[in-house]
C-alpha cells in the first residue's frame, strides 16, 4: 500500500528521553521566572535545614546556659539566646525538620484522602458524590482552626494528631477541586477511548484522570503546604500539639511573645521570620510546580 | 494576479502587513506582507487552512490581537483612519459602531446569564445609538431584522434557551445593531448544521447587501466562500497566495495551493482518489473484497429515552419553557438497520437527530432503553455498558472519535496511546509491543519518529492517525467512525478518508460512518441512513439516497450544501 502522507506540520528537534525533557523543561521554567527560581532556592534551603539541621547547628538546641540568657544577636549567637540561654539560631534550624514533617505528612495524607474521594465523586457521581459532598460541607461548616483545635484536644497532644487534624480541615479543598476536575473529564473523548480499549473504571481513574488533574493539584498542594505549616505553628502557639522544650517555630514565637514588651524582640522575631519565609516560599512555588508538571507546557 | 476590483473607493486598505508573535522560541511571523483591500459594499472571502493566518489578519484589522502579537510592519487604513496608530479610545469608538465581528462559537460570544434582548440594548446604549426609553423597542426591531420569530418573546430568552442557529442570529443582531460599515465574520457557520448554515449565510448576505455594508468572510470552506463572496483571497502559511473573483476561482485557479485546496474539497463527481494532490502518486483504490453478505451488526427496535427532568445543557435548547415535563424524551426512536461484513454504512443527520446516541449504544458505551443489538450473532445489548469493557466482544468493536485532540490522553505519548488497547488485552514483551506499535504506525502512515511525542506536539492529521491506529490495534471487525474528519482541514481530510478506505479493504473491516457531511458520506459509504429527530427518514444505497432522494428532508439537506458558481 502507498503511504499517504501530508506535509509535516513543523520540524522539531528529536524528542529526548522523558527525564531529560523534564530536566530541560525545569531549567527553562526556572530561568524564565526568577520568582519561581527564588522560591525553589528557598525551598531547597529549607530541605537542607530539615535533613541536615541537627548536625550542622553550632549549639545543642536543648542545652540551656543561664549565664548567657537573653543575649541579643551577636557573632556568637547569630539570632541571640532565649530566657534559658538556648541558642535561637540552632533552635530555628532544628525546628525546620519537625515543621516540614508535619506539613508534608498532612499534605500527603489529605491528598490521598481528599484527592481520591474527590476524583471518585466526580467520576461516578450519584451516591459517591453526595456522600463526599456532604462530608466536605460538614467540615466547611466549622471554623477550620477551631475544628483543628478540637480534634487535637480530643485525640491528644501528639504530632500524629496535629497531622491528622491539619489533613481533615484541608479535606474539602482537595475533594472539591478533584471532584470538579474529574467531572469535566468524565465524558472526555480519551476516557471513552480508554473504555473501548478495555480499561476498567478504577484504572481509568488512576491512569487517565488523576495524571491529568495533577498540575492543578500541585498548585493546591503547594498552597496548603504553607497553610499546614501555619496551622501547626498556630496549634503549638496556643499550647496544643508540640510541647516545649521541643524546638518548634510556633512554640518559640509563643515563648518569645512575652519578652517583646521588655525589648527582647529576637526571641519571637527569628522563628516568626522562618515561618513567614516557609509560607511565602510554598505559595510562590505553586505556579512553578504546575508549569513543570504539565506536559502541555513542555515543547 | 491582480483583479480589477470594484471601482468604488476602498473602505479598508491593508498594505504590507506583517504580524509577529513573541513565543518561547523567539518571534514567529504569523502573517507576512499581506495586502488586502476591500471596496465599499463588497463581500470578500479569506480562505485558508488552520494556521494560514486568516484570523490573525482580521484580528489585526480590529486591533484585538492578544498581548503576544504585534504589528511589525505595514499599515491598515479604515476609511481614512490609521488603525495601527489609533489610540485605544479611538478604537473603542470604531469597534461596534464602524466595524463589527461575528465569532465562530455563537454561544461563547453571548453572555450566558443575560437576556439576549438586554445584550442588544447594552450595545446600543454603549454607542449612544438610543435612549434608555426606546432601547427595548430598538432591540426588538433588531431581532426582527435577523428574522427571529416572536421577537417580543425571544427578547427575554437566555442564550441557553436558544438553538445554535438562533444564537448566531442574535450575535449577528448584536454586530449589526449600530449599523457598522464593515462586518468581519470569522467562521460564522462552523459547528452549525448545513441547513442552519444556509439560513445564517443567506441572512448575512441579505442584510449586508441591504445596508451596502462591506463584509469579510473568513472560512476554511472554499465552497462556502465562493458561493457567498464577490472576491476571494487565498492564504497559506501567513501569505496571500491568490486573489481572484469567486466566479473565476473554481474555473481557473491560479496558484498551485488553490488548486490543491479545490481538489481536496469533496464535491459531486469526484471520487476518493480525486481529492488527493495530482503529484501524490497513489495507487488506484484496490477492488473491494466481494461482500459475503453476512450480517455483522443488526440493530432492531432500538430506543433511548431520557427523563425530561434532566433537560440540562444540550437538551434545553430543544425544550424551552413551554414544554410540560411529562413524557420522557426519545433521543432514538425505534430504529433498525444492518451492517454487513466488509460494508460501510453512513449514518447521516443534523445535530440532535440521535446519530451519536445510536453510535454510542452500538459501541456499548451507553445502555439502550429497549431494543436489541446483535453483533456477529451474539446479543451484545444484554451486557450492561459498564461491564462491557472486560467483555471479549469489546476488542471486535472499536471507534474513531470526532475530535482527535480530545480523544487522546494529553499525558500519553503516541506509542503509549496506540499500545493501550493491546496492554489491556494480553501481556506482551516490550519489544513485541513496540514492534506492533510501529507496524500500526506504518499502517496509518505515521512516521515512526512521532511515536514518542505527546499529543500537543502533533498536528491535527497526525493525531487523527494515532486515533485510527489505536482503533485498529485489536484488529476489530467493526469500526465506528464518528465524524472522524470534522476537526481536520480539507487537505488532511482528503488524506485521512483515503487512508480509511484503504485500511477497510485491506483489513476486511466494516465501518459505521457517522457524519453530517453528505459529500463525505457519498465518498465512503455503500449504504446511507438518514436520521431526523431520532427516526430513520430514508435508507438506501449511497447513489440512490444522494442522487434521487425520496424524503423531503434528505432533499433539504442536499440543497443546503453550498453550491459554488462554476
Amino acid at each position: 500500500m502507498t503511504i499517504l502522507s501530508e506535509a509535516p506540520a513543523e520540524t522539531k528537534r528529536p524528542a529526548a528521553s522523558g527525564l531529560m525533557a523534564m530536566v530541560r523543561h525545569t531549567q527553562y521554567v526556572l530561568a524564565e521566572n526568577p520568582v519561581t527560581a527564588g522560591s525553589f532556592a528557598l525551598f531547597i534551603a529549607f530541605l537542607i535545614a530539615a535533613i541536615l539541621g541537627p548536625s550542622i547547628v553550632p549549639y545543642d538546641p536543648l542545652a540551656s546556659d543561664t549565664a548567657a540568657a537573653l543575649q541579643s544577636p551577636s557573632a556568637h549567637h547569630w539570632f541571640g539566646t532565649d530566657q534559658l540561654g538556648r541558642d535561637i539560631f540552632s533552635r530555628v534550624i532544628v525546628a525546620t525538620r519537625l515543621d516540614m514533617t508535619i506539613a508534608i505528612a498532612s499534605v500527603v495524607l489529605v491528598f490521598l484522602l481528599g484527592g481520591f474521594a474527590g476524583i471518585a465523586a466526580g467520576f461516578y457521581g450519584g451516591w459517591t458524590d453526595r456522600i463526599v459532598g456532604r462530608i466536605s460541607d460538614t467540615i466547611m461548616a466549622f471554623p477550620l482552626f477551631v475544628l483543628a483545635m478540637g480534634i487535637v484536644a480530643a485525640l491528644g497532644n501528639t504530632v500524629t494528631n496535629i497531622i491528622v487534624a491539619t489533613a481533615i480541615i484541608n479535606f474539602p479543598l482537595y475533594a472539591r477541586l478533584a471532584r470538579s476536575e474529574a467531572n469535566i473529564r468524565r465524558e472526555a473523548g480519551f476516557v471513552h477511548a480508554a473504555r473501548l480499549s478495555g480499561n476498567s473504571d478504577p484504572r481509568i481513574l488512576m491512569c487517565f484522570i488523576l495524571p491529568n488533574i495533577m498540575p492543578l493539584m500541585m498548585v493546591q498542594i503547594s498552597l496548603t503546604m504553607g497553610y499546614a505549616i501555619l496551622n501547626a505553628a498556630g496549634l503549638s502557639f496556643i499550647g496544643l500539639g508540640v510541647r516545649p522544650p521541643t524546638p518548634e517555630w510556633g512554640i518559640m514565637v509563643a515563648e518569645g511573645a512575652a519578652f517583646i514588651v521588655s525589648g527582647e524582640w529576637w526571641i519571637a522575631f527569628f522563628p516568626g521570620v522562618a515561618l513567614m519565609l516557609a509560607v511565602f516560599c510554598f505559595n510562590l512555588l505553586g505556579d512553578g510546580l504546575r508549569d513543570i508538571v504539565d506536559p502541555q507546557r513542555r515543547t | 494576479m491582480t483583479v480589477s476590483s470594484a471601482t468604488a473607493p476602498a473602505i479598508l486598505d491593508v498594505r504590507d502587513l506583517t504580524i509577529e508573535f513573541a513565543t518561547r522560541r523567539g518571534t514567529v511571523r504569523a502573517i507576512e506582507h499581506v495586502d488586502i483591500s476591500l471596496a465599499k459594499g463588497e463581500t470578500l472571502g479569506i480562505v485558508g487552512e488552520s494556521g494560514s493566518g486568516k484570523s490573525v489578519t482580521s484580528y489585526a484589522v480590529m486591533r484585538i490581537l492578544d498581548r503576544a502579537g504585534r504589528i511589525a510592519e505595514g499599515s491598515i487604513m479604515y476609511s481614512g483612519v490609521d488603525v495601527v496608530a489609533a489610540s485605544e479610545d479611538e478604537l473603542r469608538d470604531l469597534r461596534g459602531r464602524e466595524m463589527a465581528m461575528i465569532f465562530q462559537n455563537p454561544r461563547a460570544a453571548l453572555n450566558p446569564i443575560r437576556q439576549v434582548g438586554r445584550q442588544i440594548e447594552d450595545v446600543l446604549l454603549e454607542h449612544v445609538q438610543t435612549t434608555r426609553g426606546e432601547a427595548k423597542q430598538k432591540a426588538i426591531e433588531a431581532l426582527q431584522q435577523v428574522r427571529i420569530a416572536r421577537p417580543e418573546e425571544r427578547y427575554h430568552a437566555y442564550p441557553f434557551e436558544l438553538s445554535g442557529g438562533m444564537c448566531q442570529r442574535i450575535v449577528i443582531a448584536l454586530a449589526l445593531a449600530c449599523r457598522p460599515q464593515l462586518l468581519i465574520a470569522d467562521e460564522p457557520t462552523t459547528g452549525l448544521d448545513v441547513t442552519t448554515q444556509k439560513a445564517v449565510m443567506d441572512l448575512v448576505v441579505e442584510l449586508t447587501r441591504e445596508r451596502a455594508m462591506s463584509t469579510i468572510l473568513i472560512t476554511h470552506d472554499l465552497g462556502l466562500a465562493a458561493t457567498y463572496c464577490d472576491r476571494i483571497v487565498v492564504m497559506e502559511k501567513g501569505k496571500v497566495v491568490e486573489t481572484a473573483l469567486s466566479k473565476d476561482i473554481f474555473s481557473n485557479p491560479g496558484h498551485p495551493y488553490t488548486r490543491k485546496l479545490m481538489r481536496a474539497t469533496p464535491r459531486p463527481g469526484a471520487g476518493l482518489r480525486d481529492l488527493l494532490p495530482l503529484e501524490a502518486a497513489t495507487a488506484p483504490l484496490p477492488a473491494p473484497a466481494p461482500s459475503t453478505g453476512e450480517v455483522l451488526l443488526r440493530v432492531e427496535g432500538l430506543v433511548k429515552e431520557y427523563p425530561r427532568q434532566d433537560t440540562s445543557g444540550l437538551f434545553s435548547k430543544f425544550f424551552g419553557k413551554q414544554q410540560e415535563p411529562q413524557a420522557p424524551f426519545r433521543a432514538v426512536d425505534n430504529i433498525g438497520f444492518e451492517v454487513r461484513r466488509g460494508e460501510t454504512v453512513g449514518l447521516v443527520g443534523e445535530s440532535g437527530c440521535g446519530k451519536s446516541t445510536t453510535s454510542m449504544m452500538v459501541m456499548r458505551l451507553l445502555d439502550p432503553t429497549s431494543g436489541r443489538i446483535t453483533f456477529a450473532g451474539e446479543d451484545i445489548s444484554a451486557v450492561p455498558a459498564r461491564n462491557f469493557a472486560t467483555n471479549p466482544m469489546r476488542r471486535r468493536i472499536q471507534m474513531v472519535f470526532q475530535d482527535p485532540t480530545e480523544s487522546l490522553n494529553p499525558r500519553f505519548t503516541a506509542a503509549r496511546a496506540i499500545a493501550d488497547p493491546i496492554l489491556r488485552g494480553k501481556s506482551m514483551s516490550r519489544d513485541a509491543l513496540r514492534a506492533r506499535c510501529e507496524e500500526l504506525a506504518g499502517l496509518v502512515g505515521l512516521p515512526l519518529e512521532f511515536l514518542d511525542r505527546l499529543p500537543h506536539q502533533l498536528s491535527g492529521g497526525q493525531k487523527a492517525r494515532v486515533g485510527i491506529a489505536r482503533a485498529l490495534a485489536l484488529s476489530p471487525d467493526l469500526v465506528i467512525l464518528d465524524e472522524p474528519t470534522a476537526a481536520l482541514d480539507v487537505s488532511v481530510q482528503a488524506v485521512v478518508l483515503n487512508l480509511l478506505q484503504d485500511l477497510k479493504i485491506r483489513l476486511g473491516m466494516s465501518y459505521l460512518f457517522v457524519s453530517h457531511d453528505l459529500h463525505v458520506v457519498r465518498l465512503l459509504c455503500d449504504r446511507v441512513i438518514v436520521m431526523r429527530a431520532g427516526k430513520i427518514v430514508e435508507a438506501g444505497t449511497a447513489e440512490q439516497v444522494l442522487e434521487a432522494p425520496t424524503a423531503e428532508y434528505t432533499r433539504q439537506l442536499i440543497e443546503a450544501i453550498p453550491h459554488p458558481p462554476v
